[in-house]
């Protein structure tokens, strides 16, 4: 076996509560995954340059700048990443501003159900090309 | 300074608190783009526990003008006022943004209260429906009132608080049709509804968090 399973994600919040809600659902999705946290925008560009992520989870309402600006500038760091962008607000125009981002929106607060379906695609996505 | 607080929320219960808020202003920002047809921006929601006094000092030292308040009374097991608090001079301004801009000024000074008390009842709505569901509690909240004056006067408002009770602060900004809109929502909880919420917060951030508490 390969060992591809073994993917790095990166939990960009900055609500403590919300990072450990999204761990807890790790802790049954993807447990053996490695795990970064950020808590803001600088934070989550010093990690990417670091660490390069497969998977970043990026809150949209952050202070500073908001997930979509930062998903772009993530990307550029690191094209092959898949982005999620998690919000509570789910408005038509964030919605399509996602997907015109490349990135995929998932609705705050995240369940498991949904996390563990975007995750799914991912891998499936990242081993198709593999 | 003022003295502390005497029952304090810990980092982690007034982290929850401010999702919660988050969540709700969210929400109320969907209704409010769907109603005006327009994206709402907002900013993210700064909540703070302050003693009563220091939020009157806060608005009235920021916000020198008269002001306008949307006012309701909720209660269940946290008991307590909302009030949507922003400069008088910014209510024709929300009330442009939320029917739109080409309607003449008589008729804006006609809708003025109702379309305050509607934006106000679904700002405040949001948010303590939002609360009250994620901590599995259900309030029932009484019907907007709108409020014209000074920052004391909306937080002496009959039955008087008793001294020593906290207000939940929340500053915002939210932006509809190219207007800054900038407003206040405060909480005021008195003491057991401020024990009750603490209680409530830590079973909410258990359920949250789980077993990634305890690590």
């Amino acid at each position: 076996m390969k060992t591809v399973s073994r993917y790095t994600i990166l939990i960009v919040d900055d609500s403590k509560l919300a990072r450990m809600a999204v761990n807890k659902a790790l802790n049954t999705l993807y447990p053996e995954w490695e795990r970064l946290e950020a808590a803001n925008a600088e934070e989550a560009v010093a990690a990417v340059k670091q660490a390069a992520p497969d998977v970043a989870l990026l809150d949209f309402n952050m202070p500073g700048r908001d997930g979509l600006e930062l998903a772009a500038e993530l990307r550029e760091a690191n094209p092959k990443m898949a982005v999620a962008v998690v919000s509570a607000n789910r408005q038509q125009q964030i919605v399509d501003r996602t997907s015109a981002a490349g990135a995929t929106f998932l609705a705050k607060p995240i369940t498991e159900a949904a996390l563990g379906q975007f995750l799914k695609a991912v891998v499936q996505d990242r081993e198709s090309r593999a | 300074m003022s003295a502390s607080p005497p029952i304090a929320l810990d980092e982690l219960e007034l982290d929850a608190l401010t999702e919660l808020v988050n969540l709700g202003i969210s929400q109320a920002a969907h209704s409010l783009a769907e109603m005006a047809r327009e994206e709402v921006t907002l900013t993210v929601p700064q909540v703070r526990m302050v003693p009563r006094d220091e939020a009157i000092r806060i608005i009235s030292e920021r916000e020198p003008s008269k002001l306008v308040a949307v006012h309701q009374v909720f209660r269940g097991d946290i008991t307590g006022r909302a009030l949507l608090i922003f400069p008088e001079a910014q209510s024709f301004e929300l009330v442009r943004a939320v029917v739109g801009g080409d309607m003449p000024l008589d008729e804006i000074i006609e809708l003025e209260q109702e379309a305050l008390a509607e934006t106000g009842n679904i700002m405040l709505n949001g948010c303590l429906a939002t609360i009250a569901n994620h901590l599995q509690r259900s309030l029932t909240i009484s019907l907007p009132e709108i409020l014209h004056g000074e920052s004391r006067e909306f937080f002496d408002l009959e039955p008087p608080p008793p001294p020593g009770d906290l207000v939940m602060f929340i500053y915002i900004n939210f932006a509809l049709r190219h207007r800054d809109i900038n407003g206040y929502i405060a909480m005021l909880l008195d003491m057991p509804s401020m024990t009750a919420l603490k209680a409530l917060l830590k079973a909410y951030i258990g359920r949250v968090a789980g077993d990634v508490l305890a690590g």
